[in-house]
């Protein structure tokens, strides 16, 4: 009994090891030398060295890169979540048709793909650029704010859903008290509504650190470039010498499990939250 | 006066949102809509012709749009068949009184954190190099060989790798459902005697329903709209024999210049995926009035 307990120990523990097995031979062939990398792909390395990491990193500019995806990352969600909040809870207590309706046009764009409207998006962001002389491509404001535009109907769609849960006493005593709406959002409203903050927080975070195809649309100087952009073009521009993109590979998801290990048990619960509703 | 001061509050609340959100999504859309029944060159300087529904009934004749269309189909069986198979298997062993369970659970969602752009190119090296030596290594040759040089085996390291991704998530939200399940339940039919897979088959698996129409319809939209793998694992290749639905519009597009004509590709892809998710929610919905 007690030892069929530990075989199922170990096969389950074994399960994640061989699910994160190309985590394992991305790793390994990073250090490797080319002929040590085609002798053996499995294997460990013979030696350990920093060379490919350092090309890698010279050639993907990737502490540039890093620093563009972090600021895009960063001021996007927090204008996602100021102006989603607002908005989402100004909505649930307004009993109109017009905010009705208002809520309902975001539900149902959350339809459409990205695919869908990327092209007349970069004819209207031209066209306002040549209008009005905004820089909206090829910028980093331009593409916070389309990020912005992007994920605003998820954000007020969980926020409007936690606030109708919220019972309306609370922000009423506070009004007659003479306080602002203004006030009684900020100081009332918003702390009560830290669980969807961190799940829209959460799940932006991610999806817009990861996005590939709105900042290749948008962003075409090289300086500008975020993670998953530079990755394509070190990819594209070289030819491929695996040791050195296993190596600029390794460099890319090392933030990413950073940020995994510190915010795990937020990741999952706001996963399944954003996935239920 | 209150009345007033009532809606310059619900201004000063919606219209930041409601201006971003209608420049970058509401407006597009529409002129997405519009640029569909027109042919377009994308070139500024030239005429935007008026062709009325002539995209749409090109659409059928055109071998290259079929085709992808239907890869699409293939794809996105196989994948949510792989991976609500694997999710629900993962989330029933991560759920079990085992040590190891957590543990496991981190595991095996980490990949889903890692953009599909990046998780393309790890498979592209093992797909290429691993599997080479493991085919060597096991005397497997006929598996392990570079699934990404043969038109009817790339599609299947899409869905691999797809799958390798998606599986944790899913596993997540069958994890949710599985924790819902009242303790009560399962101590009673313990003590009634039924075994595990009778428990199994009997309160987990039908309590489970929601959360698998969740995942299946998530499973759906996803797979459909499958781009940055393609992207990184295939480029489309070999020779389009795996240039998907999204990668098939982006290059009608921006590849081949066809603005009005892939636009109107684009339309149909919308309608799509929104004939999905609403069946998903006339879905829930129904559930929910019979519970």
């Amino acid at each position: 009994m007690k030892i069929g307990k530990m075989i199922k120990e170990t096969l389950l523990f074994l399960l994640g090891i061989l699910y994160l097995s190309p985590i394992y031979i991305m790793i390994v062939n990073s250090f490797k030398t080319r002929s040590e990398l085609y002798e053996n792909v499995l294997a460990l390395p013979d030696q350990f060295t920093l060379e490919y990491y350092r090309e890698a990193f010279a050639k993907m500019n990737f502490f540039n890169a890093f620093t563009n995806s972090l600021y895009i990352t960063i001021i996007s969600v927090i204008f996602i979540v100021i102006f989603a909040s607002m908005t989402a809870w100004m909505l649930a207590r307004t009993d109109n048709l017009l905010s009705r309706v208002i809520f309902m046009v975001f539900i149902s764009t959350m339809l459409i793909p990205f695919q869908t409207i990327m092209m007349p998006l970069m004819q209207e962001m031209n066209w306002i650029m040549k209008t009005t002389g905004i820089p909206m491509l090829n910028t980093h404001g331009g593409l916070i704010f389309m990020n912005i535009g992007f994920h605003a109907s998820m954000a007020v769609f969980l926020y409007h859903g936690f606030i109708k849960a919220i019972p309306r006493s609370l922000e009423e005593a506070a009004t007659i008290d003479g306080a602002t709406k203004w006030g009684v959002f900020w100081r009332i409203i918003f702390p009560m509504l830290k669980p969807t903050t961190v799940t829209v927080m959460i799940l932006d975070v991610i999806s817009i650190w990861n996005d590939y195809l709105l900042p290749s649309l948008t962003l075409k100087a090289k300086e500008l470039r975020t993670i998953p952009l530079s990755t394509f073009y070190f990819f594209g521009e070289f030819t491929i010498q695996w040791n050195q993109a296993m190596a600029g590979l390794v460099m890319t998801i090392i933030p990413v499990v950073i940020f995994y290990m510190f915010s795990q048990k937020y990741i999952i619960k706001g996963i399944a939250e954003g996935a239920v509703k | 006066m209150s009345k007033t001061k009532d809606r310059l509050w619900f201004a000063l609340f919606t219209v930041p949102t409601l201006f971003i959100f209608t420049i970058v999504v509401i407006v597009p859309f529409i002129y997405g809509i519009v640029y569909a029944f027109f042919q377009w060159d994308g070139i500024a300087a030239n005429p935007k012709v008026f062709v009325g529904i002539e995209n749409f009934i090109k659409l059928w004749s055109d071998e290259r749009f079929l085709h992808s269309a239907w890869i699409t189909i293939k794809f996105t069986i196989m994948a949510v068949i792989s991976v609500n198979l694997l999710g629900l298997t993962f989330a029933l062993l991560c759920t079990s009184a085992l040590k190891m369970a957590k543990l496991s659970r981190t595991m095996i969602f980490m990949p889903n954190l890692i953009g599909g752009l990046i998780l393309g190119y790890i498979w592209q090296f093992i797909f290429s190099d691993a599997f080479a030596i493991l085919g060597e290594l096991t005397g497997f040759d006929n598996i392990f060989f570079n699934w990404l040089l043969s038109p009817d085996y790339a599609i299947y390291a899409i869905v691999f790798v797809f799958t390798w991704q998606m599986a944790g998530y899913m596993m997540i939200v069958y994890i949710a459902g599985i924790q819902n399940i009242p303790e009560e339940l399962m101590e009673a039919a313990k003590i009634d005697g039924a075994n595990y897979w009778q428990r199994l088959r009997h309160i987990t698996l039908p309590l489970l329903m929601p959360a698998f129409t969740i995942c299946l319809f998530l499973t759906l939209s996803f797979a459909f709209k499958v781009y940055d793998v393609n992207l990184s694992l295939t480029g489309g290749g070999p020779v389009r024999s795996t240039e998907m639905f999204a990668m098939h519009i982006y290059n009608e597009i921006f590849r081949y210049n066809n603005y009005g004509y892939g636009q109107a590709k684009a339309i149909i892809f919308f309608i799509i995926i929104a004939a999905i998710s609403l069946t998903q929610v006339y879905m829930t919905k129904k559930r929910e009035v019979e519970m």
